[in-house]
């Protein structure tokens, strides 16, 4: 089981901001192409450029999944 | 070296921050601060446009550790006695500021170069997001700057 958390303009285009999953792939990069693989909206949204980050730390798509880790999905940071 | 992270609504007096900041350290010979303030336009789609507020978001967990971690790389290359970073969250109106960093050190140089640094690097890896309130009541997320990404590359050369 995995914690998946969408921000900013992400969440608003998935129009949901986190979600639990039973069962998850094994890579960080499988997860986003099966996410990015639900639908119109959700194909949209990972054609930009989205951030990845697993267990607050930014993470590449090779980042293996373990079972309670926390995925952060984001577009590129406007802060300052 | 003395650390303050912290990432709040309310606002910062960056005054009081800094005699915190340096108070009971005699090393400390200069502070550089760095103020960043709600701008009243903004570039949209390639024309000015005014904006009358930001809404800022975080990731709450994530954002602290980073800037914990933008703190250490900057406290690795120059020599530090205190940094302070506070970013505000939340609803922001014209004029407010932002965000507010301070770099003390022993002498200018480092205290300047280090707050350029954890600024230019904050721009880029700190997991925020602004939205910006235009006067007619739309609202729109505010794109990344390829210039940011080029003021933060230029350091790790």
């Amino acid at each position: 089981m995995i914690q998946v958390r969408y921000f900013a303009r992400l969440r608003d285009q998935l129009g949901t901001a986190a979600e639990t999953l039973d069962d998850h792939p094994s890579t960080l990069g499988e997860l986003a192409e099966r996410l990015a693989a639900r639908g119109e909206a959700w194909a949209e949204a990972f054609a930009g450029p989205v951030l990845m980050a697993v267990n607050h730390e930014m993470a590449g798509p090779d980042t293996v999944l373990h079972d309670g880790d926390e995925v952060g999905f984001f577009p590129p940071v406007t802060g300052g | 070296m003395k650390v303050h992270i912290a990432v709040q609504e309310a606002p910062f007096d960056a005054a009081a921050e800094q005699a915190r900041l340096c108070a009971g350290d005699p090393n400390i010979g200069a502070v550089a601060s760095f103020v960043g303030l709600v701008r009243g336009h903004n570039r949209v789609e390639g024309q000015e446009a005014e904006v009358s507020t930001l809404t800022l978001e975080h990731y709450p967990g994530m954002t602290e550790k980073a800037l914990g971690r933008i703190v250490d790389a900057a406290a690795e290359r120059w020599p530090l006695q205190g940094v302070t970073v506070i970013h505000r969250v939340g609803e922001l109106r014209l004029g407010e500021p932002i965000v507010l960093v301070l770099a003390a050190s022993a002498h200018r140089q480092a205290a300047f170069e280090a707050c350029q640094f954890i600024m230019d690097i904050l721009k880029t890896e700190a997991p925020f997001w602004k939205k910006e309130r235009l006067p007619d009541g739309s609202e729109r997320w505010v794109d990344a700057r390829e210039s940011d990404g080029e003021a933060a590359a230029r350091w790790l050369r």
